[in-house]
This record gives C-alpha cells, sequence and structure tokens, in this order.
C-alpha cells in the first residue's frame, strides 16, 4: 500500500497522508499559488519532481531530496536552437508527462510536453535533450492539438522488461513505441476509431485523440486507452485494439490498470466531449474485471447530485496493491478508495482544480 | 550604467532592488545579469530567446514594442522596468 499521494493543482502541490484511521488529509504544501502541472515520485532514488506552470514566466522543473521539505529548480525541457515546423520556432508550453527510466537505468528521466516533443534526461533532470527520432519522424506532422493549440505528449510508458522500450500516447496523434530507446518509433493503434473526423479516416491510427494510455505493471503488453468517444483494450502491446462499450458514457479523460491484474481497469465517464461534466451531476467511476466484458457504474461515497467534477486525464490512479485508488476533479474534489472503488471516501479540504493525482 | 527594476514576482530569481548594469540594449544587460541570477533570463525569455507573451517593457517611462524591446538601444542613463500583463485567477 501507498501511504503518501500528491495531487498537483491550479495553485500548489499538496501531499496527502493517512491520518489515524482512514481519513486522508494534506500533510504538507509545496508552490503555493504557482500551477503545477505534473508531480513525479522517482521510485529509484526517493526524489521529487514537480512540473510548474509559471504562466507570464514559463514552465519550470523543480527537484526534492528531502520528500518535498526543500525544492531546488533543475534546468527544464528546452526547444533551444529547434527549428520552426512553420514561421514560428516551437517553444514549451506545458510539461504534461513525467516518468522515471527503467530500474537499470538510475538518473533518467522522460519528460512529454506540448507541443509534442519528448525529451530524455540522463542526470536527474539537471539537462535536457529532445528525442530527435520522434520530433523529425515526419508523421509526427500529421498530429494535431486536441483541447490545446499544440498536440502533446501526455503518457510515457517505459516497459519494465526492457527500459528501451517506451510507448508514448499523444493527443491527438494515436500511440506509438520505440524499442530502440527512441531512436526509432512504431506507430500503432489498429483497431482505434475516431468518431470526429470524416468516415474514411475513422481508423486511420494517427487520428486517434488517445486521451489516457495506461498499462498492467505485470503483464505490460495489457494495455488501455480512455480516448475521445471511446473505451479501448489491447492484450498484446499497442498493435491492435478492440473497443469496448462502457456503461454511463464511453468519453472521459481517466484511465487507471490494476498493477496485477490486466482485465481490471477504472475509468471516469463524463458527457461527451462538447460539454465535459458528470451525467445527470452524479460523479461516478466504471470498473471492469473481466477485460471489459461487464462493467460495474460505482458511487458509493461519491457526490450523486449537483456535482460537476471533470476528472482529467491524470486525475485517478491505482496503488501498486490495487485495492487503493485516488481521484481529483477540475473543482477540487479529491476522493480516496480502499477497496477496489467499492466505497469511496472524500477529503475535508476545499482543494484548486486538481490536474494530477499520483501515489508515491 | 542602465537601471534596472524588475516585477517583484521575481524576486526569487533576480534582484530585489534597481540593479545598475552595462549594456546597449536589454538583451545585453539580460547577458550581464546573468552572472549574478542565472535563472532570471529564462522567466523573462522563452526557450527560442524571445520575450515571453506577457511581460512588459518600459524604457525611460514609455512601454515598448516587444519586437524590439530586446535590441532596442539603450542610453547609460536610461530606466527600465521589467514588469508582468496581469492576468490569471
Amino acid at each position: 500500500m501507498s501511504d503518501r499521494l500528491f495531487a498537483a493543482t491550479r495553485k500548489g502541490l499538496f501531499e496527502f497522508r493517512p491520518q489515524g484511521g482512514r481519513a486522508w488529509a494534506v500533510a504538507r504544501t509545496s508552490f503555493l499559488g504557482s500551477p503545477v502541472s505534473m508531480v513525479l515520485a522517482d521510485p529509484r532514488d526517493g526524489a521529487l519532481y514537480a512540473a510548474l506552470d509559471l504562466g507570464h514566466f514559463g514552465c519550470k522543473l523543480h527537484r526534492s531530496e528531502d520528500g518535498g521539505a526543500t525544492w531546488s529548480e533543475t534546468a527544464a525541457p528546452s526547444y533551444a536552437g529547434v527549428e520552426a515546423d512553420a514561421d514560428d520556432p516551437p517553444s514549451l508550453k506545458l510539461i504534461w508527462a513525467l516518468e522515471a527510466g527503467g530500474a537499470d537505468e538510475p538518473g533518467v528521466l522522460w519528460a512529454g510536453t506540448i507541443p509534442g516533443g519528448l525529451f530524455r534526461s540522463e542526470d536527474r533532470g539537471d539537462s535536457w535533450s529532445l528525442v530527435r527520432g520522434l520530433w523529425d519522424d515526419p508523421r509526427r506532422k500529421d498530429w494535431f492539438g486536441g483541447g490545446y493549440d499544440s498536440p502533446g505528449i501526455h503518457s510515457i510508458l517505459v516497459d519494465p522488461r526492457d527500459s528501451r522500450r517506451i510507448a508514448l500516447g499523444i493527443s491527438t496523434g494515436g500511440v506509438w513505441e520505440s524499442q530502440d530507446g527512441g531512436a526509432s518509433w512504431t506507430l500503432g493503434g489498429q483497431g482505434l476509431r475516431a468518431a470526429y473526423t470524416p468516415p474514411d479516416q475513422a481508423y486511420d491510427p494517427i487520428r486517434q485523440d488517445v486521451h489516457r494510455l495506461a498499462r498492467c505493471a505485470a503483464e505490460p503488453d495489457s494495455l488501455w486507452i480512455q480516448h475521445h468517444n471511446g473505451v479501448f483494450r489491447a492484450t498484446g502491446g499497442i498493435g491492435r485494439w478492440e473497443e469496448i462499450e462502457p456503461p454511463v458514457s464511453a468519453f472521459g479523460f481517466a484511465v487507471a490498470v490494476h498493477p496485477q491484474k490486466p482485465g481490471t481497469a477504472w475509468f471516469a465517464p463524463a458527457v461527451k466531449d462538447e460539454y465535459r461534466y458528470p451525467v445527470d451531476g452524479r460523479l461516478v467511476v466504471n470498473r471492469t474485471t473481466d477485460g471489459g466484458a461487464t462493467f460495474e457504474t460505482l458511487s458509493q461515497g461519491l457526490p450523486q447530485a449537483d456535482a460537476y467534477d471533470l476528472v482529467y486525464r491524470h486525475g485517478l490512479d491505482v496503488d501498486p496493491s490495487g485495492e487503493r485508488l485516488a481521484m481529483g476533479s477540475t473543482t477540487g474534489g479529491l476522493w480516496f478508495s480502499e477497496d477496489g472503488g467499492d466505497r469511496w471516501s472524500g477529503v475535508q479540504a476545499r482543494l484548486p482544480p486538481i490536474y494530477a493525482v499520483r501515489f508515491a | 550604467m542602465a537601471s534596472i527594476v524588475f516585477t517583484p514576482h521575481l524576486r526569487a530569481v533576480g534582484p530585489l532592488r534597481p540593479a545598475a548594469y552595462a549594456g546597449a540594449t536589454l538583451a545585453e544587460i539580460l547577458d550581464a545579469m546573468t552572472a549574478d541570477y542565472p535563472r532570471l533570463k529564462d522567466y523573462v525569455l522563452d526557450d527560442q530567446g524571445r520575450l515571453r507573451k506577457h511581460i512588459a517593457i518600459f524604457v525611460d517611462g514609455a512601454m515598448v514594442a516587444r519586437e524590439i524591446a530586446l535590441t532596442q538601444p539603450l542610453q547609460a542613463s536610461s530606466d527600465v522596468y521589467v514588469f508582468q500583463a496581469l492576468s490569471g485567477g
């Protein structure tokens, strides 16, 4: 069980711990007032990383060596010297994904950004390099912005069997995998379906607005996608996908996958794309335990009237036990479950809008 | 030397009080300040070296268009203000 959860919010980073009994409460705050777009706790050395989106002053990255008591600014991914696609040379707009490299690569970090660059650090964030193998891939020109002006990389999965295998989810640009540490890339996504394109392009893998890509840690070839207009499952890597029909709504941003059971996954459905709030104002979680054949819609402990909480793509997480879940919303709601989602309990805090929750 | 003042929002990375630095342009002054304030430039300029969108530059009482703010010649007696637009919630 993880006894620590970080919530990256519009106005700071919040650390939660269970206090007495089972109630989770704020144990520490960092960067109060500043938007924190992503947080990473590196399981290899215990370092914490926080990505700040300072608006006027740009995106910054900070590292803590003491569990969040003190922070120091590191380098941030930079597009300095990267040529323009069109008239406008790219610059960093958002650090949208931060992941640790493999257990055999101490110090290696990956960052996904808007615009759609993937960056690698080999020195714990002190310097970053744009992964040219992806940036220079001519197919990247077919990506487009989904919700933001530019496309972005929001999901980075390092294969636990081989640190050189990296899978990405891109909004909007489908799912990609490198087997050589980023030098070359394969576009996956056969079977993904886009309802927002001309019909003849509906199954074009590069047109797919993958909202979130997640995998089962124990069976890394078993993956799930919450997509702009559907839920999809793969059981043999990122190549081929099966569309799943969830109850309530197929729209949503987040998916979390059980770390040991590849057929178990959780979703936070919402009214589809042009509205984006819980169906009927009732906040629920969809759970499948049989690979998507059936779902349960879980609501115990979640607000069931006048709830307009949207759960963003990084707003749902499961801990290594597979039993403890956390879910954070755009209206600052934060709920925990200790039993795989059967029952939820909200924290007694009125938080800023939540961008990401992560157990550590 | 020109006198340069930064918005107090940058107090964590820049000077707290008006500072004097030599430089024929704002770009040169920012370069000269890097030795004392290594993080400052990245807060004022983006990763392509452009003035960030919501930074406003005033020289001797007049706001300077962003396109020329980094390269406009300064006088040795110039007063330069690096401020920010107000936005957000």
